[in-house]
């Protein structure tokens, strides 16, 4: 061999090596093998990498083991008292989450004149009729935990301390549509008459 | 001592330090431009098995973001809704529209609709959308107008660059918790004055916020 294509040669290898560098490229950080949320896998059978919650499962964290505060029923049917604590935010918190899950169809009133409703779907009981007047906190649950008539269950969706805050809400808006002026506590009124609706109420 | 290398060594050395320093110069220039016009697919429309329309649904029959997205406020992953959430309204309106097929196939076969991802963050990066939304950050913030869309793209370009606009200053980007989900919101002219006292409020500790360990893990 010559002296030139030795030297060629150490070119040709450094050129190799410095190629080697490029297995170092490449997005193994940014897509690591792990299953992300709602990420697919083809190593279940329904390619999905969630796995749904088995039959019966029960929240630990919620509630703990409480069959009343799960389903609104005890052993005498539909519970007429809220398993929880009543408070003036437990009615805030169940009348957003009555905005966002509920308004839809039955109407931010109740009187089931929702936006879906104008859109075509079948029109739900007013909640301002006697049969659901009548109805517990119990029953509003429930209908929510399992659904009723066309409406689907949202249990996978609004958790049941939600759905107990909804279900108190929607007690308190039937109250509210059958109320008169001479219902509203006295400074209250003054305020609502002064165009306050919010201002006086605790916060 | 012997010489280990020839001396045609040391031009290879030269070329070396110089191509090295010439590589490092054309990546920092090559990267920020890259960055810049590719632009992490900006504005382009992401092609979804079913042609849902945010602006339908959102703004025209005024369902809130959290109607579907049911997780946004208490995990870190926003999820995309169930065929069940779909199926809640579309079991009695617009039943059996073409339009809505890959609905249909999802329900009765118990499959999952393959939408695809408009925001694919590294896997290096652990995004959690509860611990913004409860701090103050709009969901159109990051987001855009979603709710005034017909398709879905991004509006941000999702960079690092662009997280540590709002995570050096969250003053200029925070707003009040009950605005979060308001997509109509447009922030006052006195922002920095307002975002100071929800910094404060809200309790977020700005030196917390610039670490690497916040995101990366």
């Amino acid at each position: 061999m010559t002296r030139r294509t030795h030297r060629d040669a150490r070119w040709l290898v450094a050129v190799l090596a410095l190629g080697l560098l490029l297995v170092g490229c490449g997005r193994n950080m940014a897509e690591q093998p792990k299953v992300g949320t709602l990420q697919p896998s083809p190593f279940f059978a329904d390619g999905s990498g969630s796995r749904p919650l088995l039959e019966g499962t029960v929240s630990r964290e919620r509630g703990g083991i409480d069959p009343v505060f799960f389903t609104g029923q005890d052993a005498g049917g539909l519970v007429t008292e809220l398993p929880i604590e009543l408070s003036y935010e437990l009615l805030l918190r169940g009348q957003e989450r009555y905005d966002i899950f509920c308004a839809m169809c039955h109407g931010y009133t109740g009187e089931g004149d929702g936006m879906i409703v104008r859109r075509g779907f079948p029109q739900p009981a007013s909640f301002n009729e006697p049969r659901l007047l009548d109805a517990s906190v119990g029953y509003y649950f429930s209908a929510m935990t399992n659904g009723f008539g066309r409406m689907y269950s949202y249990a996978s969706r609004i958790p049941p301390e939600d759905r107990w805050a909804i279900a108190a809400y929607v007690k308190a808006l039937q109250l509210s549509q059958n109320a008169s002026i001479d219902d509203v506590p006295a400074e209250v009124r003054r305020a609502l008459e002064l165009g306050d609706s919010e201002g006086s109420l605790p916060r | 001592m012997p010489q280990h290398f020839p001396p045609s060594t040391n031009a290879f050395v030269r070329w070396a330090i110089l191509g090295g320093g010439a590589f490092v110069v054309a990546l920092l220039v090559a990267l920020p431009i890259f960055a810049r016009t590719m632009n992490n697919a900006v504005g382009v429309p992401v092609a979804q098995p079913i042609d849902f329309a945010h602006n339908l649904h959102s703004a025209q029959l005024g369902i809130d973001c959290r109607y579907c997205h049911t997780t946004v406020e208490v995990a870190a992953s926003a999820n995309v809704p169930a065929s069940e959430t779909c199926m809640t309204c579309h079991s009695q309106v617009r039943v059996g529209s073409p339009q809505l097929e890959a609905l249909w196939t999802s329900w009765e076969n118990d499959q999952a609709v393959r939408w695809n991802r408009v925001h694919d963050m590294p896997d290096y990066v652990y995004f959690n959308h509860s611990a913004h939304i409860t701090n103050g950050v709009g969901c159109s913030t990051c987001h855009g107008l979603v709710d005034q869309m017909d398709g879905i793209w991004k509006t941000e370009p999702m960079t690092m660059g662009w997280c540590m606009e709002c995570h050096r200053a969250p003053e200029r980007f925070l707003r009040p918790r009950s605005e979060v989900f308001n997509m109509a919101y447009r922030p006052p002219s006195d922002q920095l004055v307002l975002g100071s006292e929800l910094v404060a409020a809200y309790h977020i500790d700005t030196d917390v916020l610039i670490q690497c360990s916040v995101c990366h893990r």
